[in-house]
């Protein structure tokens, strides 16, 4: 699995740094989205599916491999 | 979808499947702008508060609404807001050592719901004790149903001045809170105006107040009603507690007549075409009832995984103080039912008064009983 993020569309929701905080979190200065692991492992896999799925800006997307 | 007449007599489109709610939230060939002829309002008064106020995230599309919501984002993030847990639990525990020591029966509307979301924007936002009190009397003026148009602009009036001589205060002497912040970052630098920040500001309090109190009594009433589930949140350790308030805020959907866009393209939504310049009613509250979503969706349950409801909105404006609202919330409920176990309503059901034709749905007030 292996994750991007769109800082540039991204609100801050912070939805995905909830969900899936050794993942995800966010930048201090206005709480966008920070990718903290690139290609986590399957442990992660369920909350990173449901991170793409309630991202309000669509802003995550994840690829195979 | 189909199409609809509103209040004005204009027709718009009902958008009420899930994934087409979302679809329109999120597209930006979706317009919020208040100004375009064919947006539709969900009352004169809605219209002419988003007109009115400048800067307005609510009114604004990308890319000013994007840079206006990161000079604000800085504050609501998760970390930021759940180091607030334990002064929000202190707030409950005062306002629940107060209502006990109340008369009954207690309207918990005023005595809670309204008191905890009230205080932490104060606090948040830098507003000191001595000056709380006109700032609550304003700010209720503002989500009571009751008040007139001139009592609306007058108190709107008076609290964004009020706010443009805190934040004018804060440039000199700044201290840790969200008008500092701003005053530094965005005043100082010429970025915006201190009436502009004000302005902004004024929002979060509008957004937080009757959304957040609203919830709390409705959800007093839901839980009440559902012994079996009341149980298990009574009894659920902080886990079981942000799941049921999910399901609380996804069949709630308090903010009940949809969110508002208007078309600046053709766009097919679903297999219907929407034409440039026709209105969208984005209708979420139907949408978290949809069972391609949701499972049995009519169904009250504090165990299913609700997390992906539209309870505040989706796309570019979705709730900014949705960690916030969360937090309190959560501790607001589960409080509240732990420490008066006994709570009950002091009326027969049919005596509340719901409030229909608000912005949003909600309660005039909720006398209860333990
Ligand atoms: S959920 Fe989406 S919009 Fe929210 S912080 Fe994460 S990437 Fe950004």
């Amino acid at each position: 699995m292996k994750i991007k993020v769109d800082q540039h569309n991204c609100i801050g929701a912070g939805n995905c740094a909830q969900l899936a905080p050794k993942v995800f979190s966010q930048r201090e200065e206005d709480g966008v989205v920070i990718l903290l692991d690139e290609t986590p492992g399957d442990s992660e896999a369920e909350d990173v599916a449901k991170a793409v799925k309630i991202c309000p800006a669509q802003a995550i997307s994840v690829s195979e491999g | 979808m189909s199409k609809v007449r509103i209040w004005d007599g204009r027709e718009a489109w009902l958008v009420t499947r899930y994934d087409d709610v979302r679809f329109v939230l999120r597209d930006q060939r979706f317009s919020v702008n208040p100004h375009h002829p064919g947006w539709p309002p969900m009352s004169a008064g809605q219209g002419a508060t988003r007109r009115d106020l400048k800067p307005n995230i609510f009114a604004l599309d990308n890319p000013v609404h994007n840079e206006l919501r990161r000079m604000q984002s800085a504050d609501f993030r998760i970390a930021q807001i759940e180091g607030w847990r334990p002064r929000v639990q202190q707030l409950v525990d005062e306002a629940i050592d107060a209502m006990l020591e109340m008369p009954k029966p207690v309207d918990l509307w005023e005595a809670f719901a309204l008191k905890i979301p009230s205080i932490v924007i104060c606090e948040l936002l830098g507003v000191a004790y001595e000056d709380s009190e006109f700032f609550q009397h304003h700010s209720d003026r503002l989500v009571k149903t009751g008040s007139t148009s001139e009592e609306i602009g007058e108190s709107m009036d008076a609290l964004r001045g009020f706010l443009r001589d805190l934040v004018e205060k804060k440039v000199v002497t700044p201290t840790e809170d969200i008008l500092s912040r701003m005053a530094t970052q965005q005043v100082k630098e010429g970025l915006l105006t201190a009436s502009e920040v004000a302005d902004l500001c004024v929002m979060l309090l509008i957004a937080g107040h009757d959304t957040t109190s609203n919830t709390i009594c409705l959800a007093t009433i839901l839980l009440l009603q559902h012994p079996d589930q009341l149980e298990k949140f009574r009894n659920g350790d902080d886990e079981v507690v942000a799941k049921g308030v999910e399901e609380i805020l996804r069949f709630l959907d308090v903010p009940h007549l949809g969110r508002r866009r208007v078309a600046l393209e053709d766009v097919e939504v679903g297999g219907q075409l929407i034409r440039a310049g026709e209105g969208v009613i984005a209708a979420q509250m139907i949408a978290d009832r949809d069972e391609t979503a949701f499972e049995d969706p009519d169904k009250f349950d504090i165990d299913r995984d609700a997390r992906h409801h539209l309870g505040f909105g989706f796309g570019t404006h979705q709730c900014l103080g949705q960690p916030l609202v969360r937090v309190e919330v959560q501790i607001a409920l589960a409080t509240l039912f732990r420490r008066i176990p006994t709570l009950q309503l002091a009326v027969p059901m049919e005596e509340i008064r719901f409030d229909y034709d608000a912005l949003v749905y909600g309660v005039h007030e909720l006398p209860m009983t333990w």
